[in-house]
């Protein structure tokens, strides 16, 4: 390890609708990109190990957790994160429901858990408590013991 | 008529959360950051024989490594345990460790550079020569003669030893016994896991020395007041330490931590601002953990199921260090709560706080009382089967009575009111009991492991008196500070010594202060966490926020609202006792006038430009409240859980949940719910999944949340909650806090019921968590009962 | 959790990508990087070079085969697209239970196994479906029957220098069904242990049986003897039942054993967990 350098490289993303084009190290995670060399930090990180959520992205379309993705993986893709949810100041139907129905208390898992719900109940207006449940098993919160995550999406599920 | 407190309102706080705007500390940048890595001992109990550096100090872009002793020369102190019971043995416990590692995840060097990329490549550059030590593990297994001793100074590896009730009292109960239980149990080691890792950022102005420290804390004051006065030796004055908006705490961030230290004094030594996160390894082997308690346990009984007496003896696991109110958890928060609802003459607590080669263990939700709910609602439901009894009929048998209130209990605690039998009431109603227990005779008919568990749990929440809490050990005051300052215009900004990491004091205090002053909500802001825009303040734990710091505002409150009357009566030429805040109009009037009054915006104008005040009234508008309460508050609840159990597997379902609780008047219902709802989940996650397991060399093998399981929404039914109101009559708000009573019930409600499920096979009792393999054994081991 | 520094090279193609492995030191190659990165980020691979073979399209998608063609599934092919698709029960039903939806729409088929993780569950099914994977390298290429293929705890008989390009199933046979069946572990997700089946049903008979199961030894396994009792059998519960419990017979040595699970609670629900998936698969067949 010692010594190695490795090249630069450029990497090019539209977040939440912007071009960037930036020179990162290739081992830059995706997370770290968004946070560190753009600087919307409403990403966050809650774990190491692929298990919490706290850092999921839309990339492409698809909800992923960016702490396991390379910024380089990402390159040329479409990402959105939680600051380009709402659109000209007015909550998204998603974010909206969370405040609503209480869906969070200390707001950390909350842009990861939007992120994965706002995926979630595409094209399923009628979603089940269970599908929801199911649906967010790749997101972890430690506050509210789900259920108001749970109706939450319900609400925005119909609301969308 | 109340237009806020008791209603439910959406949060104030939440836009920015769900905006991803959330000020968390690992989102803070200052203007040439440094980054600070550090490098954890992989061993849980060794010497450091040597550590080379030089080749991570050779790498391109790190600023500084250094080691223990370079903190302690350039004047770093030791870490201080801020709760001191009797004769307490104090290790020492040093912020980068000099000479001895004593748990897998002490600091042994300080690595800072450029990107924390390139820190965490230093931190591989590090030689550490390592001369292992035998290993000390088990709460009660680390006492005995041939345990390593991992302090010196600290035989049998024991820190204090405590005890409380009455010794007599006991004996007599258990000499005219007619039945007796006993139990042995464990409460297993948890690990808190709140969703952001703790962080820490600093910055050094040179120019004006002074420090500002940025960090997840539940309460900053008492963190700048630990820096100032035992580890970084900055004055007070010259310190301000903030918490923004942190990602949970649940007890983990309240503690004085080493990486507190560690920042600031790398900024001060480099100049510039530096900035430390904890990734969640580091989290899972250096936040404090909670519970690890063994304990033995025995009731007393006479021949008709009352109960006469307790006794119980417990070794608590500290860790390798006593954290800053390590010696709280199992003595004073919990031997005081082993009289539960139930009035027992005779109850006798015994408590050893040992040292073990493991992560410091310190409050966790609950903290203490979880534990002292878990073995007292274990035994009990062991009393009932004993009798042969309903477990809610038994319980009832022993309740105190709704008229002996004020109770004095053999524990110490008074405990102010509550109705008790009206909790049963509740829950019987409102999960249908009767039909539960005849359907369970169709589940068990049918082959099938079905249980229904109850639990009736008590806490103390907001720990109060100061004096009192003086007397049991504690370093600091149990006060809470609140300031009302109401600008020339009328809006209102609220000062608060509580601190919100999730529990929505933005709301809950603004609905308080909107209350008392007779004005809108969104006109007033709360302020919170940063010691140079508040008074002292204490912070948030132990379930206080509303009946402590919630009281302060109130009592500022009502002395802007008395100032206000004085100033309104003087402009309108009336007396102070004719003037009153109209709630229909949110105008200061005079009785019987016909004139519109004043508006509250008029009368603070008034306050301010001070031309024309009475003449004994300062200018200004903006009070301050000291509140200590004269008593804990005593939240109580009754919680009933269903499980089923997969014979084939051992694998629980967790199907029915049903909370009542009683916390007193309620502020917000819909924070409050939250509150409780949540704190079930983390209480089931004791019962079914969650165990900090540590293997013999003292690693921690639940290192991950890959191995350490988290709960998720998918082994959840919906939570029902139900409540009944007995307004704690200690404080002005009649709160008694909604914080930890669902983790503290949920827990022993969740085992009560496994144990049910499995009472067909004759088991009595296993130990937490519960999982499918543990009950697949005891199944196994059961197959022919 | 950082990544040790690498170099990073993209591969336009599978003759691009076995050219660049050649060429680089220590190389690998990374596809959707769900195996490979949260290792790297606890510094226990550090790699000099990633060759990234994320773009190399060829490798995406399924291509259903008709008749006596298998079906061909590209080795990038991600669990989400698995999960959803018209592939056997056994596979799309493993796929759906692997980690969480964000997982599943990055992590990929031919990832996962060339990670080989005892606990995964496309190895079992994979084994029970006799898939066989076809790896291009220098000398061209290969196809290793799934049997074969997983060699080891975190090992297989894949070389540095190949990549697997393409898993292919045998397309269910009229009559035929198939399920995977697993014991979540509550923290991971991942398989304490899981048993696929493979069963073709005729007049209440079983007639062909294929059961492999995981999470027990350092590869999956594939059970002649529960197979055996199974076949010519009757698939009524007491007989699945029966010929589960052979599955004893079938793992025997080094039952992996760790913080989850001991060796006796793993080989006793197995016969559970296989009988659940042949009865499943049965159910499918009928």
């Amino acid at each position: 390890m010692e010594g190695r350098r490795s090249m630069g490289v450029n990497v090019t993303m539209n977040i939440n609708g912007k071009a960037h084009s930036v020179d990162t190290e290739p081992r830059m995670l995706l997370v770290d990109f968004i946070r560190e060399k753009i600087g919307l930090t409403g990403t966050n990180i809650g774990c190491d190990t692929t298990q919490c959520g706290a850092c999921t992205v839309h990339m492409d379309g698809m909800a992923v957790k960016s702490c396991t993705v390379l910024a380089v993986q990402a390159d040329g893709s479409d990402v959105a994160t939680i600051e380009g949810l709402a659109t000209d100041g007015v909550l998204h139907p998603m974010q909206q429901a969370f405040w609503d129905e209480h869906g969070l208390q200390c707001g950390y898992c909350t842009p990861g858990m939007i992120m994965a719900a706002t995926k979630l109940v595409e094209g399923n207006p009628d979603i089940s408590d269970e599908e929801i449940r199911h649906g967010l098993e790749g997101n972890i919160c430690r506050c509210t013991g789900y259920q108001n995550i749970v109706k939450a999406v319900k609400v925005a599920a119909q609301a969308a | 008529m109340s237009r806020f407190v008791g209603k439910s309102f959406k949060r104030v706080e939440d836009p920015r959360f769900l905006q991803g705007q959330g000020s968390y500390v690992a989102n803070l940048q200052r203007p040439g950051m440094a980054y600070v890595a550090i490098l954890r001992s992989p061993h849980a109990h060794a010497r450091i024989v040597g550590i080379d550096a030089s080749a991570a100090e050779a790498l391109d872009g790190v600023i500084a490594v250094y080691k223990g002793q370079d903190l302690i020369d350039g004047g770093v102190g030791p870490l201080p345990c801020g709760w001191v019971v009797p004769e307490l043995k104090i290790p020492e416990r040093w912020p980068i460790v000099p000479d001895c590692v004593r748990h897998v995840g002490d600091g042994v060097a300080v690595v800072v550079a450029d990107s924390p990329y390139v820190a965490e490549d230093a931190l591989e550059l590090i030689e550490v020569d390592y001369e292992p030590l035998p290993v000390s593990l088990g709460a009660r297994a680390t006492t005995e003669y041939r345990a390593t001793q991992i302090h010196d100074g600290i035989p049998n590896n024991t820190a204090y030893t405590w005890a409380l009730g009455d010794e007599q009292a006991m004996r007599k109960a258990f000499a005219e016994a007619a039945h007796v239980v006993e139990l042995d149990l464990i409460n297993q080691r948890l690990i808190p896991n709140a969703m952001e890792p703790r962080a820490c950022m600093a910055e050094w102005d040179a120019a004006m020395e002074e420090m500002t420290v940025w960090t997840t804390s539940q309460n900053p004051h008492p963190i700048r007041l630990l820096l100032s006065a035992f580890t970084l030796g900055i004055p007070e004055n010259k310190l301000r330490v903030i918490s923004p908006d942190v990602g949970g705490g649940f007890g983990s961030k309240i503690f004085h931590y080493p990486e507190e230290v560690v920042v600031p004094w790398v900024a001060r030594a480099i100049q510039r601002p530096a900035k430390w996160v904890s990734t969640r390894s580091e989290a899972f082997m250096t936040d404090s953990q909670g519970r690890d308690h063994v304990t033995n346990v025995k009731m007393a009984m006479q021949r008709d199921g009352v109960i006469t007496g307790l006794h119980v003896q417990t070794w608590a696991d500290q860790g390798a260090y006593l954290s800053t109110f390590a010696p709280l958890i199992p003595t004073a928060l919990s031997i005081t709560l082993f009289s539960g609802l139930y009035k027992i003459p005779g109850i006798w607590g015994e408590m050893k706080g040992t040292l073990t080669n493991t992560v410091p263990v310190d409050a966790y939700r609950g903290a203490g009382r979880p534990e002292a709910s878990y073995l007292l609602e274990r035994i009990v439901e062991l009393g009932a089967k004993k009798m042969g009894m309903d477990p809610i009929a038994f319980r009832r048998l022993n309740l105190i009575p709704a008229e002996e209130f004020p109770y004095q209990t053999p524990v110490a605690f008074q405990y102010d009111s509550g109705n008790y039998q009206g909790l049963f009431d509740k829950l019987e109603e409102l999960s249908d009991y009767g039909q539960l227990r005849a359907e369970q005779q169709v589940q068990r008919a049918a082959g099938k492991l079905w249980g229904v568990g109850v639990s009736g749990c008590i806490e103390a929440s907001g720990p109060a008196p100061s004096a009192v809490a003086g007397s049991l050990g504690s370093a600091v005051g149990l006060w809470e500070s609140g300031t009302v300052r109401v600008h020339p215009s009328g809006k209102v900004t609220a000062l608060t010594g509580s601190h919100a990491h999730g529990q929505g004091h933005e709301t809950t205090f603004a609905q308080v202060v909107a209350e008392e002053l007779n004005i809108e909500i969104e006109d007033v802001e709360i302020i919170h966490g940063d010691t140079g825009r508040i008074p002292f303040g204490m912070g948030t734990y132990g379930s206080r926020s509303a009946a402590v710091g919630g009281s302060a505002l109130v009592r500022s409150a009502e002395r802007v609202r008395e100032k206000m009357i004085k100033i309104a009566a003087h402009q309108m030429e009336s007396r102070p006792e004719d003037v009153y805040f109209d709630d229909e109009t949110r105008t200061i009037r005079v009785q019987g006038a016909t004139d519109e009054g004043m508006t509250f915006g008029a009368v603070a104008m008034a306050a301010y430009t001070a031309h024309d005040l009475p003449p004994d009234i300062e200018p200004g508008l903006d009070e301050t409240a000291f509140f200590d309460p004269s008593n804990f508050t005593f939240p109580n609840s009754a919680h009933l859980a269903v499980v089923s159990i997969d014979r084939e597997t051992g694998e629980i379902t967790l199907e029915k949940y049903v909370g009542v609780d009683d916390v007193g008047k309620v502020i917000n219902p819909l924070i409050v719910d939250g509150q409780l709802v949540g704190g079930v989940a983390q209480g089931v996650g004791q019962a079914l999944w969650e165990h900090g397991i540590y293997g013999e060399d003292g690693q921690l093998l639940t290192g991950s949340m890959l191995d350490y399981a988290m709960p998720r929404a998918d082994r959840f039914p919906t939570i029902q909650t139900g409540r009944i109101e007995t307004p704690s009559p200690t404080n002005p708000l009649g709160v008694k806090g909604a914080g930890e009573m669902g983790t503290i019930a949920g827990t022993v409600t969740v085992a009560n019921a496994v144990m049910d499920a499995l009472a067909p096979l004759g088991v009595d009792h296993v130990e937490m968590p519960f999982t499918s393999e543990k009950i697949w054994q005891t199944i196994q081991s059961h197959s022919d009962s | 959790m950082y990544p040790a520094n690498f170099n990073y090279v993209r591969a336009g193609s599978v003759a691009e990508a076995l050219s660049l492995i050649e060429s680089e030191e220590d190389a690998k190659f990374l596809a959707g990087g769900h195996s490979l990165i949260p290792t790297m980020k606890l510094r226990l691979a550090e790699p000099s070079t990633l060759v990234d073979i994320g773009r190399i399209e060829d490798l995406r998608g399924i291509s259903y085969g008709s008749g006596d063609e298998p079906d061909c599934i590209g080795s990038l092919t991600s669990h989400a697209t698995i999960a959803t698709s018209q592939l056997p029960c056994a596979l799309v039903e493993a796929a759906r239970g692997i980690g969480d939806p964000q997982v599943r729409n990055r992590g990929t088929i031919g990832g996962n196994i060339a990670h080989a993780d005892p606990a995964s569950d496309l190895p079992t099914v994979l084994t029970a479906l006799e898939a066989t994977i076809r790896v291009a390298g220098p000398e061209g290429t290969r196809n290793i029957e799934a049997g074969d293929f997983f060699t080891g705890l975190f090992e297989t008989g894949l070389k540095d220098n190949e990549l697997i390009t393409v898993i292919s199933v045998p397309r269910e046979e009229s009559g035929a069904g198939s399920a995977y069946a697993k014991l979540f572990n509550p923290a991971s997700r991942y398989a304490v242990v899981g048993a696929s089946a493979v069963v073709t049903l005729d007049a209440g008979k079983i007639v062909r049986a294929r059961v492999a199961v995981g999470g027990l030894t350092a590869t999956a396994v594939r059970c002649g003897a529960v197979e055996a009792a199974l076949e010519g059998n009757s698939s009524s519960a007491d007989a699945i039942k029966e010929a589960s419990s052979q599955v004893a017979a079938d793992v025997v040595d080094d039952i992996l054993e760790d913080v989850h699970a001991s060796a006796e609670y793993r080989l006793g629900i197995i016969p559970v967990f296989v009988a659940r998936a042949v009865q499943s698969a049965c159910s499918r067949a009928a």
